[in-house]
């Protein structure tokens, strides 16, 4: 067989599997994600400094944590980003990759808080990096990590 | 030791200042994980080496701010801020800072 022919044809399984096993694992990442958000529904979590305290409840305690994950999108995925690459515009799919890997970071920063027994978060920030293979000389995308921190708070009874 | 990213501890008074104390930690993953996340690469989704790794280095670097903080015989660490930068190929600074200070409730 032509060898181009052989190349081809290893390029397009590759990419066919990439997408089958890709979209699988984001769709179950997703429902997990929305499992997770619907148990943590209840912690107060905020970008202000501060949080009105509830009439006869004083602050008690405070404690910084973070929650991080570092996720990578797929290759038939980074496939079609090269294509818009061509033509400009939105990039779906690296945008769904930000959107469940932020979701997933807060996520861990509240299951934190509320394992520990915090009843707010206070001061969320969210920050984001890219890690660099050592693959492809470098240029290649290892993935990005997403950082969500902020400080929890413990409240009391006035007098207790 | 209070640690906290906000101006001042909830429900606290600052009463004496000691300036910025900060922590890095320059790390790179091996090889073993190197492989296993370019595999993983191809089919996407969490690269759990990568985030243990990154974990246990912004720990150390969050540690080590602490204990420039406890030297300064502060008893929190307000204004918590982190950074990280790739400084070479395939290794990454962790970089954590903030203000020492003494509170009291």
């Amino acid at each position: 067989m032509d060898p181009g022919l052989i190349n081809l044809v290893f390029v397009l399984v590759s990419l066919l599997l990439a997408f089958g096993i890709g979209e699988w694992i984001e769709r179950r990442h997703y429902k997990s994600i929305r499992v997770r958000e619907v148990e943590c529904k209840h912690l107060p979590t905020v970008t202000l400094e501060r949080l009105p305290v509830p009439k006869g409840w004083t602050y008690h305690s405070a404690g910084m944590m973070t929650g991080h994950v570092v996720i990578s999108v797929d290759h038939f995925k980074r496939f079609v980003a090269r294509l818009r690459q061509l033509f400009g515009g939105r990039i779906r799919t690296y945008e769904t990759l930000m959107d469940r890997a932020r979701r997933e970071a807060i996520l861990r920063l509240k299951r934190k808080a509320l394992d520990e027994g915090y009843h707010a978060i206070v001061n969320l920030r969210i920050e984001s990096s890219r890690l660099a293979s050592s693959g492809r000389k470098g240029k290649g995308t290892a993935g990005v990590e997403i950082l969500a921190f902020g400080t929890g708070v413990r409240m009391k009874k006035v007098g207790a | 030791m209070i640690l906290s990213n906000t101006d001042e501890v909830p429900g606290q008074k600052i009463e004496a200042f000691y300036g910025v104390v900060s922590g890095s930690t320059v790390r790179t993953k091996h090889i073993g994980r190197d492989i296993m996340a370019s595999i993983k690469n191809i089919f996407g989704g969490e690269l759990k080496g990568y985030t243990e790794l990154l974990h246990d280095s912004r720990e150390e670097a969050l540690e080590r701010m602490v204990q420039q903080a406890e030297s300064l015989g502060a008893n929190a660490v307000v204004n918590i801020r982190f950074s990280t930068s790739s400084v070479a190929q395939g290794a990454a600074e962790l970089f954590a800072y903030g203000t020492a200070v003494t509170v009291e409730p």
